[in-house]
């Protein structure tokens, strides 16, 4: 017997847990006011998250999916992004969307049941929400091989949990990736839990990073809570994809701190040590450490931040909680470009009734 | 007797199963430690062990083709699938093989398999959770589709699935999984498939409905008593195949037929009683059939949900417009 494949996997990590540089960072790590504006960006992630749970817990948002301790995946991808490539989000990722410019708003319209938080002012092109687990990454697929057929310096990049890479979906869509040599980027965010399931009980892979070598796509792991690594990592897999090197599977190991949603009560299923232990090595504390080792964030000026992000997701609350609900007309605009004239008849219907049903938010 | 509500109901029934048929298998996403998302799973993983309650990997054809698999070699696998906005990946095998290997096998092999989906909107869920599309599968010859409305006809109609050789999808009406405690003997008594329930009886009008919705046809019926009209409400509770005799006696009875489901009205299942009433009571009617449904758009994000789904005085308009005149 001879062998005749081998593969190994690869760990990306540039900041220990306390911020201590473990080898020589990326460039872009140099620039103290880039690492700022992530840093901002993950506080902000976390200030608009919290509101969120909150406001479901009063009664004023629909069930809210967090991404506590999943920020510095989030943020690193977005940043390592340019805004002409695509993005498939699944329900978590508002560091992306945040940095890519989707609005606070739109964000708790979604969540707040309202379609209009899936059109996004920015971008344009990026595809909305994603509940049917690991439908969007055949999307992020089709998108990329759009940008190849046209020739289009641009990528897309799909996420998906470790829960999603169990569906047959992940591996449709990473053949197709490997088979023509896509520009595309897929992140499999690993928070070791699928709402209660644990990643150990999902899969026998050693990773899920070496998924994508059935494919014939090389797979990398980063330390998901090391923005600086996953921005590094994203910002070579985009490069090469750009520039006709094809796909990689991105696997950013982070945890879930939350509940799954907050429709969920993780303490059913997961033991409190485990969560204690993820706090320890959660992400803002890396990045918050080695910035305040270079003298340019300390107590006072993170807590002016803070202050500045309170207020800017207060004033989207405002302004979410007074856009009025819209008519039953909405159900049937947008269902077809070239709507059926036997729907009118139905949109007369659905005026005649409204709200003769059980009381809406 | 226990007061339980339908999801607890439903819970017992997997118990009772559990218990007294080794080849029974619970499985599905979260339905093992966590008792499932709505906990209609809830102690049996404690009570019966993992091999017989099983947390799968997040794949619905894996699941449906699994059943396929287990029930061909003599297991009853109870499968979940956690919203039956998620049952679409699940369809390949369920209308290629779970409800035609025993066709196609001419007896050899059968799919003795339940597959448990919550079922409908009205509770706030996110987009994909309030989905109705009982008529997809009851289009596909070879597989019941069953829907409870109490928690009671939930528990002997859960039991009777499980225990039927053929393929059951099995619709849980989420919106009153908990609206409602009554009194469930845990007796292991099923009630049987393929037989409509009178739930009221009257003379002026019949409505044939099913799902969470019954409990508002329940209301348009008392409205319309304290109107003078009287309403014979029928639980469809076996989607399909439908029972028409049941159906037909009361047409032929009242003159009259309402139909109400929450699901869109193109080629929902409706069409097909009213089909079977044109066909079989045309001369017993006395009006047009009126159908009140949900409309034909996507379900709406939950801002809306409550102006998709038909209201009680939409149910009781259309049932007085087939008095009218
Ligand atoms: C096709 C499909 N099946 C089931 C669900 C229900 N569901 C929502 S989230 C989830 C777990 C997802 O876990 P993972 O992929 O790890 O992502 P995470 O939530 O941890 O970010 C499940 C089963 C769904 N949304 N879509
Ligand atoms: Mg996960």
């Amino acid at each position: 017997m001879r062998t005749v494949a081998e593969f190994r996997i690869e760990y990306l990590r540039h900041l220990s847990p306390q911020g201590r540089p473990l080898e020589e960072l990326p460039a872009f790590a140099a620039d103290n006011d880039e690492l700022l504006k992530m840093f901002a960006a993950m506080l902000r992630a976390r200030t608009f998250d919290a509101k969120a749970v909150n406001l479901q817990r009063t009664g004023k948002l629909g069930t809210y999916a967090p991404c506590l301790g999943q920020e510095a995946a989030h943020v690193g991808v977005g940043a390592a992004m340019r805004p002409e490539d695509c993005l498939a989000i699944v329900y978590r990722e508002i560091g992306t969307l945040f940095w890519r410019g989707v609005s606070m708003t739109e964000v708790l319209l979604y969540w707040g049941g309202d379609e209009r938080g899936n059109n996004f002012a920015v971008p344009r092109h990026d595809f909305p929400w994603c509940v049917p687990i690991a439908t969007q990454t055949l999307h992020a697929a089709g998108a990329a091989m759009a940008f190849k057929i046209r020739k289009e310096p641009r990528c897309a990049v799909a996420y998906i949990g470790d829960g999603g890479t169990s569906e047959g979906t992940f591996y449709e869509a990473m053949n197709l990736a490997g088979a023509r040599q896509l520009p595309i980027v897929f992140v499999v965010v690993n928070n070791k839990w699928a709402i209660s399931v644990p990643i150990e009980e999902q899969t026998a892979a050693e990773t899920l990073a070496q998924k994508g070598i059935a494919a014939g796509i090389p797979g990398v792991q980063v330390d998901g809570n090391d923005v600086i690594a996953v921005r590094d990592c994203m910002s070579r897999a985009l490069e090469k994809a750009r520039n006709g090197g094809g796909p990689t599977v991105v696997e950013a190991i982070s945890y879930r701190l939350s509940d799954h949603t907050t429709a969920d009560d993780a303490s059913r299923y997961r033991n409190e040590a485990e969560v204690a232990e993820a706090w320890k090595v959660e992400p803002m504390i890396r990045l918050r450490k080695l910035l305040e080792s270079r003298g340019v964030l300390d107590e006072a000026r993170e807590q002016a931040m803070k202050a500045e992000f309170t207020r800017e997701v207060d004033a989207a609350v405002q302004e979410y909680l007074s856009t009025p609900r819209q008519s039953t007309d909405a159900m049937f605009d947008h269902l077809y470009a070239n709507p059926p004239p036997y729907l009118e008849a139905q949109k007369e219907l659905a005026r005649r009734y409204a709200g003769t049903g059980r009381p809406s938010h | 007797m226990p007061k339980v509500t339908m999801v607890e109901a439903i819970a017992m029934a997997q118990a009772w199963e559990l218990a007294h048929d080794p080849s029974v298998v619970v499985l599905g996403e979260d339905v093992g430690k966590s008792g499932g998302v709505f906990r209609a799973t809830s102690g049996l993983f404690e009570r019966f062990g993992a091999d017989r309650v099983q947390d799968t990997p997040l794949a619905e054809n894996m699941i449906a083709g699994m059943c396929v698999g287990m029930a061909a070699q003599g297991m009853r696998p109870v499968a979940e699938i956690q919203f039956m906005g998620f049952l679409y990946p699940a369809i390949d095998q369920i209308v290629n093989h779970m409800s035609r290997l025993r066709h196609r096998t001419r007896g050899r092999l059968s799919c003795p398999v339940v597959i448990r989906t919550p079922h409908g909107g009205g509770i706030h869920a996110p987009e994909h959770h309030s989905e109705s599309v009982e008529s997809m599968i009851a289009h596909v010859p070879g597989i019941r589709v069953v829907c409870p409305s109490s928690p009671a006809r939930a528990y002997g109609l859960l039991l009777a699935s499980i225990r039927d050789p053929d393929p059951v999808l099995f619709l849980e009406p989420t919106r009153i999984y908990r609206l409602a405690k009554q009194e469930v003997a845990d007796d292991g008594v099923a009630a049987p498939l393929d037989v409509c329930y009178i739930l009221r009886e009257g003379e002026d009008v019949t409505i044939v409905t099913w799902g969470a919705i019954t409990t508002d046809v329940l209301q348009a019926a008392e409205q319309l008593a304290a109107q003078g009209i009287s309403a014979e409400v029928i639980d469809l509770a076996t989607v399909s195949p439908i029972d028409s005799e049941t159906i037909l006696d009361s047409v032929a009875k009242t003159g009259r037929l309402v139909i109400v489901h929450e699901a869109a009205r193109n080629c929902g299942v409706g069409a097909e009683i009213a089909a079977i009433v044109a066909e079989h009571g045309l001369h017993d009617l006395l009006a047009p059939v009126q159908r009140v449904t949900g409309f034909d758009t996507v379900v709406p994000l939950y801002r809306l949900e409550n102006d998709y789904i038909p209201s009680v005085t939409r149910i009781v308009d259309a049932a007085k417009a087939t008095l009218a005149g």
